[in-house]
């Protein structure tokens, strides 16, 4: 963040840092308001989230962030100590470390690497470890699965997920974040700038694939195995309870909206607007990017509330037989067009 | 429902009798003298054989046709007391020895005619169960299709083509009650025979894996003997039964006037119209 | 059976291969205890499970975990007060579970009930069927990952158990079933209420027809899914949509002659030929279909006149045995009553149709994979007081 008042290099990294912490519960909660209760709420006719503290339930969160907290933490006798509490912060930190390229404004980014796309790609898988983690030092059958399958279906849909994203940094010519959102801000539809020129429309097949990849990298339905509440009870979380349960779940949330934010940013303009420059879009940035991250992730926790769950091995095909041969179409089809034009 | 009705469905009872003892005749000439008691009546068809041949009883079924299989389980004719030693300890009525049957019979009748006179109700307890009042010399009834022992395995067989079942029935040696397992007929048998064996002691010759299905692996005993006490009717008497003490005259009355309104209201058996 | 039978003998003979491989090489299975605690088993149900990587190498069921009894309870009871324990079998569909008894106990008395109370019987036997079915619709789809319907389905047998609720007073043990009729009279407005409800109902099969049962993902996980053919089914007393959806047309409330209102209706029996998983939800699906017509038929052709028999006040049921089996939500359920003349049953074997249709797991289940573990046990649909009685 470069901020227009220069300070020492402490004193601006430990202000990120501050902020980015901040912004992981704030993002966890947004979502979890949002979508998890709202929104679930009414698309579910469900009547509990819409009850507590009067107007739409605005309570039922809170009430449930203190349960969480009051919980006793427990940690299982079998269980490898060290690790089995190591575990939640590993899933965290991959979260927070995405938020480190994800830029909010011209000027709104911690970090703007020149290759923000391969980082942001490369830290979301960190959180695999984690999980492993998770599973393996409950030790308990179901949390082992659980590990298994998450560690499984997290490198599997990392393939499709760079790939989706090929096609994006082709045409955009450059793997900075930045870069990119720069590139659809002046980018013009056949001499059209109107609205500049969002990948979606040009890469709407990658678009599907990231939303699809990244759905699995969280892990939601339909590719909840890892969790797979009807199955492994609650995979690799079953022995966490209160705050540490807390953990995965922030994590959870921070990162789908993290991913929400790269997807906006990759495919619809991240921050920008092409009638809004310069300071203003300082300003109006965050807002414009929360806008577009809402209408992505409205779409991720909307697949996430219908579909069912797939199976262990057709989840794989699935990555393996489908996404993985159409993204490499996709990005023969983008370079063919790119050498064309 | 009027007369007519009846009398078509008598026919049709009749008609399903009639080929329910076709059905009984089939299988005896497949069973030849295997079949030692037999019953068509109430639209049901019995049939009892001796316990050796209830495998080849189940096969011959099942070429007949009935290869549905609906439930296997056991009987003890034992009379009922729930648990003799209870009355016992209770000082009401005596258990059903076989010398001391009539005294039960006349009990479980004289409260039949009498319902009306006022009982204590622990009184009632034990003879209002006392059913087994058989004749003095044998002491024990055992039910439709006959049988000699106490302890009797049944299964009933379905054919869902036929549509029709029947039940099949077979005496067991009192004190070691055993007969050969028919899981390999009938797969669904495995887990029925592991019920009839933990609730009654019999034992299935053949069976591959006879342990308990329902209760722990440490209970001993057979609970659905006639004498396996159950404990709580021995720590007090079943409280339920005041259920079946007298009304009060005036209500009675009243209820039998309201009965017999609806009954004669409307013909037969159709009172005045409902809502 | 003869195909069935090798497949018998395969399957023994490969459990034997496998333990004495385990014993000779050491090869480590894993043991993975599903239950008693666990989502997917709606109960106390518990399914032990050698697994290799996530394959199932041999499954055994332990059930027991809610065993109550009854048969020996029955003993030491009145006849009208059995009716209380066994709205306890299924406790989703409490009122079926009353008819057959009842029933059993009406055969053995030689009477019948009047015809109004034999259309109100039916009537809420059915919808005792919708309530408990729409129920399995919802938690199929929770076991397989989607979670909306099963908050639709809640949703909407709320309507239905009103409904019950309106007539009996009860929600879950209606307790409503009398030895000679009912105990009450069908409310003021109920008929119509009912109607709208089976209106809903009808939309709620729609509505979940199109987003669960047209859903790829649930056809990829339930087609070809724990396949039972017609034979092993039968064998191993499978009943209701299970037996249906393998290709056998066989329902009782058609087959077989009661002193009930089903006789008297135009429906029809649904069933399919693949045996699988997806087999089994669609023949329920429809099922609930044709029962919600069923009642609207009923509801119109409800006759007049009393709803209770002239019994004595005191029950004795003369000696004598019966059996009668209906066709319950689960499937067959059936009570065989052994009499001597008392107040009470001397014997009174409860036939329920869960207890059979779980002993198929162990042959099922054997070489499918976890997930499928619970597709399998949700399609076969049961409920565990069912099982465990």
């Amino acid at each position: 963040m470069s901020l227009a008042l220069s300070l020492p290099y402490w004193a601006e990294t430990t202000i990120k840092t501050v902020i980015i912490l901040a912004v992981i519960p704030a993002s966890a909660l947004t979502l979890g308001y949002v979508f998890l209760m709202k929104t679930m709420a009414h698309m579910q006719s469900r009547l509990g989230p819409m009850e507590p503290g009067g107007f739409h339930g605005w309570y039922q969160l809170i009430g449930d962030g203190v349960k969480f907290i009051q919980k006793e933490d427990i940690i299982p006798e079998e269980a490898d100590r060290a690790i089995f509490a190591l575990a939640p912060t590993v899933v965290l930190v991959s979260t927070f470390l995405l938020f480190v390229v994800i830029p909010a404004g011209p000027r709104l980014v911690v970090e703007n690497l020149d290759t923000g796309v391969f980082f942001a790609l490369a830290v979301s898988s960190l959180s695999v470890i984690g999980v492993l983690m998770a599973g393996w030092a409950s030790a308990n059958k179901y949390s082992l699965l659980g590990g298994l399958r998450a560690a499984g279906q997290l490198i599997a849909y990392e393939l499709p997920l760079v790939l989706a994203v090929v096609g994006v940094v082709m045409q955009a010519g450059t793997m900075s974040l930045q870069g990119i959102v720069n590139f659809q801000q002046h980018g013009k539809i056949f001499g059209f700038g109107g609205i500049g020129l969002p990948l979606i429309l040009t890469q709407f097949v990658g678009f599907l694939l990231f939303i699809a990849a990244s759905q699995a990298e969280l892990t939601q339905a339909p590719f909840d195995m890892p969790l797979a509440e009807s199955e492994l009870v609650a995979g690799y979380t079953t022995e966490y309870t209160g705050f540490r349960f807390l953990f995965f779940y922030m994590a959870e949330t921070a990162t789908a909206f993290a991913l929400a934010a790269i997807a906006a940013t990759l495919f619809l303009g991240g921050w920008s607007v092409p009638w809004v420059h310069g300071s203003a879009a300082d300003v109006l940035g965050p807002f414009i990017l929360g806008a577009k991250v809402m209408l992505v992730a409205f779409l991720i926790y909307w697949i996430r509330f219908t579909y069912p769950r797939f199976r262990e091995d057709q989840l794989q095909a699935f990555a393996w037989k489908y996404l993985i041969p159409i993204s490499l179409a996709n990005i023969l089809v983008t370079a063919v067009f790119k050498v064309v034009f | 429902m009027s007369s007519a009705d009846t009398e078509e469905q008598q026919d049709q009872h009749a008609a399903a009798n009639a080929e329910r003892q076709q059905v009984l005749d089939e299988l005896k000439a497949a069973l030849g003298d295997a079949v030692v008691g037999e019953e068509v009546h109430a639209g049901d068809l019995w049939i009892r054989v001796p316990a050796g041949e209830w495998r080849q009883a189940m096969e011959a079924c099942k070429a007949a046709g009935f290869n549905y299989f609906d439930f296997l389980s056991g009987i003890d004719w034992m009379p009922s007391a729930p648990n003799p030693e209870d009355a016992e300890t209770l000082s009401v009525e005596p258990d059903a020895d076989a010398d001391e049957a009539p005294d039960a019979e006349e009990a479980a009748e004289a409260e039949a005619e009498h319902e009306a006179e006022p009982q204590p109700s622990e009184a009632g307890t034990v003879a209002a169960f006392e059913t087994a009042a058989g004749e003095p010399d044998s002491g024990w009834k055992t039910g439709v299709a006959g049988g000699e022992t106490r302890f009797q395995v049944f299964a009933r067989l379905h054919s869902p083509q036929r549509k029709l079942g029947v039940t099949l029935k077979a005496d067991l040696d009192d004190e070691s009650p055993q007969v050969a397992s028919i899981h390999d007929i009938f797969f669904g048998a495995e887990w029925h025979e592991r019920e009839t064996w933990e609730m009654y002691g019999f034992v299935f010759e053949g069976h591959p894996d006879l342990r308990h299905i329902y209760l722990p692996g440490e209970f001993e005993g057979f609970p659905l003997r006639k004498d396996f006490p159950l404990l709580a009717r021995e720590v007090k008497p079943w409280p339920g039964l005041v259920d079946v003490e007298d009304l009060p005259a005036a209500e009675e009355a009243r209820q039998d006037a309201a009965i017999n309104a609806a009954q004669e209201g409307n013909g037969a058996d159709a009172g005045e119209g409902g809502s | 059976m003869a195909v069935t039978e090798q497949q018998r003998r395969a399957y023994v003979a490969s459990q034997a291969a496998d333990a004495r491989l385990n014993v000779e090489l050491q090869t480590e299975d894993m043991t993975l205890n599903i239950g008693p605690q666990h989502p997917a088993t709606h109960g106390t149900l518990r399914v032990v499970a050698r697994l290799d990587g996530e394959q199932v190498v041999w499954a055994d069921v332990v059930c027991g975990y809610m065993h109550r009894g009854y048969e020996k309870l029955t003993e030491v009871r009145t006849y009208p007060q059995i009716t209380t324990l066994v709205n306890r079998i299924d406790w989703l569909s409490s009122f079926a579970n009353e008819v057959p008894f009842i029933l059993a106990a009406e055969k053995l008395m030689d009477i019948e009930a009047p015809p109004r109370a034999q259309y109100i019987r039916t009537i809420l036997f059915e919808l005792a069927r919708i309530a408990n079915i729409t129920l399995f619709i919802g938690t199929m789809g929770a076991d397989l990952g989607a979670i909306t319907p099963v908050f639709y389905a809640f949703r909407d047998r709320e309507r239905i158990l009103n409904q019950i609720e309106a007539v009996t007073g009860g929600r879950f043990h209606p307790n409503f079933d009398r030895i000679g009729g009912l105990k009450d009279d069908l409310p003021r407005g109920w008929i119509d209420e009912t109607k709208s409800a089976m209106v809903r109902v009808r939309e709620f099969c729609d509505e979940l027809e199109e987003l669960l049962m047209g859903n790829e993902i649930f056809q990829a996980r339930t087609r070809g899914i724990g396949v039972i053919p017609a034979d092993v089914g039968l064998s191993y007393g499978l009943s209701g949509a299970n037996i249906r959806a393998s290709g056998i047309d066989w329902d009782l409330r058609r087959d077989q002659d009661l002193p009930l209102a089903w006789k008297d209706l135009d429906w029809k029996v649904w069933t399919h030929p693949d045996g699988d998983s997806f087999a089994r939800f669609w023949v329920r699906l429809q099922e609930t279909r044709e029962a919600s017509k069923m009642v609207d038929q009923m509801l119109d052709g409800l006759p007049a006149g009393s709803i209770q028999a002239k019994v004595p006040r005191i029950i004795k049921v003369p000696e004598g045995e019966a059996w009668v089996h209906t066709e319950n939500p689960l499937g067959e359920m059936g009570y065989y009553v052994v009499s001597q003349g008392g107040l009470g049953p001397f014997r009174c074997k409860i036939r329920s149709a869960s207890f059979n249709n779980v002993s198929v797991l162990p042959w099922v289940l054997r070489g499918t994979y976890v997930p499928d573990i619970i597709t399998i046990l949700a399609s076969l649909y049961f409920i565990l007081g069912d099982i465990d009685r």
